[in-house]
């Protein structure tokens, strides 16, 4: 080996030290690993938590079990317990560990017994393991014990030691990442004195099954599988610290393992045997599995089967793997070397010999092509897998279409007894494959094959000599027979598979067009609601369930329904386990791991940004479960949902963004706008009042006065640009009260004209009110300032000398008050904004004004329930029109 | 033309304010005492005696209608009221509490002189004159006759009876309930249409042209006055 070999690998260095950091923050695993019930490891686990405590250690005991052992209880009478939380299922009360309790206690080492164990329904986990990796997720070190037999790799070992198969499985990822397992051993003999002197816990009603699991035997090869499973972690450990440390080891080329499964119940099997080769290799290892044509014609429950298998893989530690291919071999094999696979792992095959000369093996196949590849076939031992509950395949309406194809074939023979006269027999076999060919391409492959057969047979009775007997006399026809046959089943066979690949591919075709509709309608869609809908939508249709989308609530920790399907209800519990799937980023719910008591199915609605929502499905039916496909089909749709929420939300992020900078530019221009507008008028007041101090200037009478006229206008006109914006602050904080009264136009009117007498000397003004105006409800003060601005616009916009015109009308339920000038109008692109607030129109003589007084009138008008628009008149100048609601007091009448 | 020597207790806790009222008044002759409080305000009175009060609305302690209140539980001293925009409830509680008349800031020098005027004259004039007139309006109590230009009007009862209220407080403000419990009686405090469309008759009759009334005055969101003289 060179030097530089020696230096440690940087790469392997930093997954050593992500490893080390993820320990400081996750907890830290300890196992106290047995190979039965009553080796002690429990006994030993209270030992070393006593020992933790008198060193300070913060400890408690999450779930113990006893067994009613004297000497265990003994030892947890002085360490802190947290109760059991109590399940009531089937009328027994289930103790359970109460994890969110031991989360709020927050220690520093939690003991958690049995970690194998299955909780009860209605817990958030299925197993205990999931329990314990949220308090190693949380921080909190985890005391545990384990028994052998419960590790999933070695599950179907301890089967055919044992005969028993355990239920009770955790996957080995568990006891991989523990950071620490302690042997607890105990001879067996020893074991076996215990237990007849009753200090091994024996359930009642195992009793006799567990008496055959104690046994010397199962014992020492359960002890041998333990002892070898802790030297497997020793040895890791020992690699690690020598990679660490750079020391050159016996460690080779890493080895990379391919397992191919087929729909066979022995694939589990083979991802067992794989993952026991690959612990004993040190090497990483996928398993794959090919989908061929065959694919589609596999029965649901062989479909399952592999997808469970898949998982089960993943749960071993493997990597799963799908390879779309025409040849299972093939695929499989151009993987292997696209990856650097050193070995192939495959079934022993289980079909009769003359099915594979016929067809062909695989794994002949594999073996022959895999070149440097080392391949390993592992013997299939028939039985040991779970068995098929179905057929492999289910005819559809099967009875009806027999019927139909012997039908057929009888129409077959009538239309060749017609014909017999004018053809020979063997032309007559050509109606028959017609027959045939009608059958597979219409009834599938079942009826066809019966078609087949029954049509070699109808063509020996009927028509080859002797008639009406299945004998034959010319040997010839033999030849005929057996052609008819062969090709029949050939067609028969050909014809079922090009329909069987139209309907898969017609189902595929529809999944996606469904899939393209829902996109297609999410893209359009502008607004949440809109989406909500479409995604509500889509999915109740083509999954035919209650749907219901949840989207973050104000608290993280919450989710709130968005969107759901009608007559569709959720509890706090599914609200609940909604939230958890939400914040986990995982499914979460019925037919899922996690919580799989609730009623409604949770997947989060991921993007690459997090997770946006949750997505609520609900079959309509109790036992209805979603096939693969279907799932698969979902995830799409929900990814689709999800990304189209998120597109809105950016898109509202955005346009919030927009909305806070034009009010931060609003803001600026407003500050601008009043510093100046408030800056000039003091200029003037204090430049006036200055010079009127002066001593040492001598000021005529006229000067003096124009200096006090002027400050005193300025004053005004600084008093009303601080009402101005007081009026608007109170509009735009909604401080704005409108008290109501029946008011007569007239009066107000002639209100607001007393106060503006000085201004309006020399204009002709005419007030239009009719005689028999109705009062109308309006706040006085209020619509008075209306009024005021408006006649104030009028007369600053319009040069002195033009009419001004003040007009009332009732028009149809609204009361008009119109204020008309003959000024310079309005450029008609700004007759709304000049009702924007600090908008002017641009003039080219200097009008002083704030750009507010119209906006008051808006916001006064609206807080009447009116309305407020500017036109220009025919002639020149602008007129404003006032519309208030009209509701006649009853009492005017009177 | 002043009522030189007139007494005026000026309350307001804005020195500011109370110096340009010192000044402008103590100019036209009038003695000028000056409170920050409402209690300074209250001893005051009683303490100086002035002739007329010219009371802010919002003090540091008691608020200018307490106060107001206060005074009229033992003395008809004339109190104009200053206040300012958006305090129309204030300024109407303060009228109804017994205060003559009111100012809203800014205001003028020369108008707070003539309101003071008119408050201290009212009082000087103990009962009121047989006949009232001003422009063209003459209301002759005594005999319950009203002519424009020389001219009878024909009034409703109601109408004489509110043109005769407003007569008789002429140049003050008097705010809708006041008008309504002199005009209709006590139970009449909140029927201000019926105040109003008698305004709007009575303004047809007298007024030259209603839509622009010369005598009788709107205060927006307060009441109405009667202009005293042209």
């Amino acid at each position: 080996m060179t030097k530089e070999h020696r230096r440690p690998n940087p790469d392997e260095l930093l997954v050593h030290i992500q490893f080390e950091e993820q320990q400081q923050v996750r907890g830290r695993l300890k196992i106290f690993l047995g190979y039965a019930a009553g080796v002690g490891k429990t006994y030993a686990m209270l030992e070393a938590a006593h020992q933790r405590k008198a060193e300070g250690v913060d400890l408690v005991v999450a779930y113990v079990e006893t067994h009613g052992r004297a000497e265990t209880e003994a030892m947890l009478q002085d360490l802190e317990a947290i109760p059991c939380r109590e399940v009531e299922y089937r009328g027994i009360v289930l103790p359970e560990m109460d994890t969110d309790a031991v989360l709020a206690r927050c220690p520093q080492l939690a003991l958690v017994d049995e970690l194998a164990h299955t909780n009860a329904p209605g817990s958030r986990y299925l197993k205990r393991y999931q329990d314990v990796e949220e308090l190693l997720a949380r921080g909190i070190d985890v005391y545990t014990t384990l028994n052998v037999q419960h590790l999933e790799s070695l599950n179907d070992v301890v089967a055919q030691i044992t005969g028993i198969t355990v239920r009770e499985t955790i996957p080995d990822r568990v006891i991989d990442g523990a950071t620490e397992i302690e042997l607890i051993d105990l001879p067996p003999d020893e074991l076996l004195q215990r237990l007849k002197e009753g200090k091994v816990y024996v359930p009642d009603q195992a009793a006799r099954a567990i008496q055959k699991f104690f046994r010397v035997g199962n014992l020492t090869a359960l002890r041998e599988l333990t002892m070898r499973r802790a030297a497997e972690r020793v040895d890791d450990q020992m690699r690690a610290y020598m990679q660490t440390r750079a020391i050159p080891g016996p460690w080779p080329a890493k080895d990379h393992l391919l397992v191919c499964l087929s729909p066979s119940p022995l694939a589990e099997r083979l991802v067992r045997a794989a993952r026991r080769l690959a612990d004993e290799l040190d090497a990483e290892w996928s398993a794959v599995y090919v989908e061929t044509r065959e694919h589609s014609r596999l029965s649901q429950a062989e479909k399952e089967r592999i997808s469970r298998t898949l998982h089960l893989a993943e749960e071993l530690g493997g990597k799963a793997i799908t390879l779309p291919g025409r040849s299972t071999a093939e695929a499989v094999l151009h993987y292997a070397r696209k990856h650097n696979v050193t070995k192939v792992i495959a079934g022993k095959p289980i079909r009769p010999r003359w099915y594979e000369l016929l067809r062909g093996s695989i794994v002949d196949q594999i073996i022959r092509e895999s070149g440097s590849i080392d391949v390993y076939v592992i013997s299939g031992m028939p039985g040991t897998g779970m068995p098929l509950e179905t057929a492999a395949w289910q005819p559809h309406r099967p009875w009806l279409h027999y019927l139909q194809s012997m039908l057929l074939v009888a129409a077959g023979t009538l239309l060749s007894a017609l014909v017999h006269p004018l053809f020979s027999p063997t032309n007559l076999v050509m109606i028959y494959l017609l027959v045939v060919v009608i059958t597979a391409i219409y009834l599938g492959r079942g009826p066809s094959l019966l078609a087949a057969i029954l049509s070699v047979l109808a063509f020996d009775f009927f028509f080859v000599p002797p008639h009406l007997t299945l004998a034959v006399s010319d040997t010839q026809y033999l030849l005929t027979f057996v052609a008819l046959l062969v090709v029949g089943l050939v067609i028969s066979n050909l014809a079922a598979r090009t329909r069987e690949q139209a309907v898969a591919a017609e189902r595929r075709e529809a999944q996606t067009a469904e899939l393209y509709a829902l996109s297609r309608d999410l893209a359009v869609a502008v607004d949440l609601d809109t989406i909500m809908q479409d995604i509500l939508t889509h999915i109740s249709q083509t999954f035919s369930r209650e749907v219901v989308v949840l989207l973050p609530g104000t608290s993280r920790h919450t989710v709130e329904p968005r969107a759901l399907s009608p007559g569709f209800t959720l509890n706090e519990n599914e609200l609940a386990v909604a939230a958890w799937a939400c914040q986990h980023s995982q499914p979460a719910g019925r037919g899922t791991d996690t919580l799989p008591a609730a009623s409604v199915r949770y997947l989060p609605l991921k993007t690459a940004r997090g997770t946006v929502g949750v997505l609520g499905v609900k079959p309509s039916g109790l036992d209805s479960y979603l096939s693969p496909d279907q799932l698969h089909l979902l995830e799409a749709f929900a990814s689709q949902a999800a990304l189209a929420i998120e597109r809105v939300q950016l898109a509202e992020q955005a346009r919030h963004a927009e909305l806070l900078q034009a009010t931060e530019r609003l803001q600026t221009a407003l500050l601008n706008s009043i510093s100046h507008d408030l800056r000039t008028p003091l200029v003037s007041i204090t430049g006036a009042l200055s010079s009127l101090q002066e001593d040492d200037i001598e000021l005529d009478e006229a000067a003096r006065c124009s200096l006090v006229e002027n400050a005193r206008e300025e004053a005004e006109r600084l008093n009303r640009l601080v009402g101005n914006l007081l009026d608007m602050t109170r509009i735009e904080a909604g401080a704005l009260k409108v008290g109501a009264e029946a008011c007569d136009v007239q009066d107000l009117i002639g209100a607001v004209l007393e106060p503006l007498e000085d201004r309006l000397r020399g204009r002709l003004l005419t007030v239009d009110v009719p005689s028999d105006m109705p009062l109308v409800p309006l706040d006085f003060v209020l619509m008075a300032q209306v009024l005021v601005n408006l006649l104030d616009n009028a007369l600053k916009y319009s040069s002195p000398g033009m009419p001004i015109e003040v007009l009332a009308r009732l028009d149809g339920a609204e009361t008009h008050i119109r204020v008309a000038d003959r000024g310079v109008g309005i450029p008609p692109d700004d007759l709304e904004r000049v009702f924007d607030k600090f908008y002017r129109v641009q003039q080219p003589g200097q009008v002083t004004g704030t750009g507010l007084g119209l906006s008051i009138c808006k916001g006064i008008v609206e807080a009447h329930g009116g309305r407020i628009w500017a036109n220009n008149r025919e002639g020149g100048g602008t007129v404003v029109t006032v519309a208030l609601p009209l509701h006649t007091p009853n009492e005017v009448a009177k | 033309m002043s009522e030189t020597g007139a007494r005026v207790l000026v309350v307001d806790d804005e020195p500011a304010i109370r110096r340009f009222l010192r000044v402008s008044l103590s100019a036209h002759g009038y003695a000028v005492f000056e409170a920050d409080s409402g209690q300074a305000a209250l001893s005051a009175v009683v303490a100086d005696r002035p002739d007329l009060v010219i009371l802010d609305l919002g003090l540091p302690d008691l608020d200018g209608i307490e106060v107001t209140h206060l005074l009229r539980e033992w003395t008809h001293i004339p109190i104009i009221i200053l206040s300012v925009r958006g305090q129309e409830a204030d300024k109407v509680a303060a009228l109804d509490a017994g205060a003559d008349d009111y100012l809203t800031k800014p205001f003028g020098a020369g108008e707070l002189l003539a309101r003071m005027r008119v408050a201290l004259r009212r009082v000087s004039q103990s009962g009121v004159q047989p006949v009232f007139t001003s422009g063209d309006l003459t209301v002759d109590l005594a005999r319950r006759v009203v002519a424009v230009a020389g001219q009878e009007v024909q009034l409703t009862p109601t109408e004489y009876d509110l043109l005769r209220v407003l007569v008789t407080h002429a140049g003050k403000v008097l705010t809708h309930r006041q008008l309504l419990r002199e005009v209709w009686g006590v139970g009449y405090g909140q029927e201000m249409h019926m105040l109003r469309v008698n305004i709007s008759n009575l303004r047809r009759k007298i007024e030259p042209d209603p839509a622009r009334p010369r005598y009788i005055l709107t205060e927006p969101g307060v009441g109405y006055r009667l202009r005293a003289s042209m």
